[in-house]
């Protein structure tokens, strides 16, 4: 392993631990941000240039700054004195703990895993595009139908108190 | 450790980092963004196994990703939409005083 996949593993953990631990909201969505970027790099590093470049569009242009409206529009930044920890917290990290041991475990003690290929399997954007529009085509509709449902939904949703209002 | 297997293990943390944050928690905003970092391990995975494993159709691994990545993105645009109709009924978004449904 090289380096750098040790320096970008430590900035996509640390990252995403500031992220669950921070007091106040804006700064964990500012970690979560450069999570997203750690996670952009990853798959760059894993020649999967255009899954990378969605995850810049999608997850550090739009998710992000979503996340960052929710939290001003519900007044998240103001930090309030009380606990950021639920009551039952130790179970939650205790069940989070265990997860990581199991499945950690079964990682390193697995015998399924391939051995390690040489050649990088091509991935070009004009081949990803040929798929989308031939193979692909149908679940490529039905996603797109679910992103128009889902975003009218999500405004039907937030808007419905004011048109009660009125 | 070979690649695939550290690149596993380091989804594996993600997903566990995520799953602590969005039980131990207590405002929902944050548990969406435990959410999201489980979604991302799980999207981890998917790249690691297609640049690693054995591939008898190069693009699936690449497509399966883009595909999860837009499932993603309505989820997050309906769960924030769904916080915010909570906190104007609330006024909190913090999921212990939400407690309606409480028996």
């Amino acid at each position: 392993m090289s380096p750098w996949f040790y320096i970008n593993a430590l900035l996509i953990v640390g990252s995403a631990v500031a992220a669950m631990s921070l007091r106040n909201l804006v700064h964990c969505a500012l970690s979560l941000a450069v999570t997203f970027a750690g996670l952009a790099l990853a798959y760059l590093q894993l020649q999967a240039q255009f899954v990378g470049f969605a995850q810049v569009l999608v997850y550090v242009g739009a998710v992000a700054i979503l996340i960052v409206f929710a939290i001003l529009l519900t007044r998240g930044s103001e930090t309030s004195p009380e606990c950021i920890l639920s009551p039952g917290w130790l179970w939650g990290v205790g069940i989070a703990a265990l997860t990581f041991v199991v499945s950690g475990g079964a990682i390193l003690s697995s015998k399924l895993l391939p051995a390690i290929q040489g050649e990088v399997p091509s991935a070009t954007v004009r081949q990803i595009g040929d798929q989308l529009m031939t193979k692909y085509v149908l679940p490529l509709e039905v996603v797109g139908l679910l992103l128009t449902a889902s975003l009218i939904g999500a405004v039907i949703i937030a808007m419905r108190q004011k048109e009660e209002g009125q | 450790m070979t690649p695939l297997a550290a690149y596993l293990f380091l989804a594996a943390l993600l997903f566990a980092v995520g799953l602590g944050g969005a039980l131990a928690r207590r405002n929902a905003i944050i548990v969406l963004i435990g959410i999201e970092l489980m979604l991302n391990a799980a999207n981890l995975n998917f790249i690691a196994f297609w640049r690693y494993g054995p591939n008898p159709e190069p693009l699936t691994g690449i497509l399966f990703v883009l595909f999860s990545i837009g499932i993603a993105a309505a989820e997050a645009a309906v769960g924030l939409a769904i916080i915010m109709a909570v906190y104007r009924h609330y006024r909190t978004s913090n999921v212990d005083r939400i407690t309606s449904l409480k028996g």
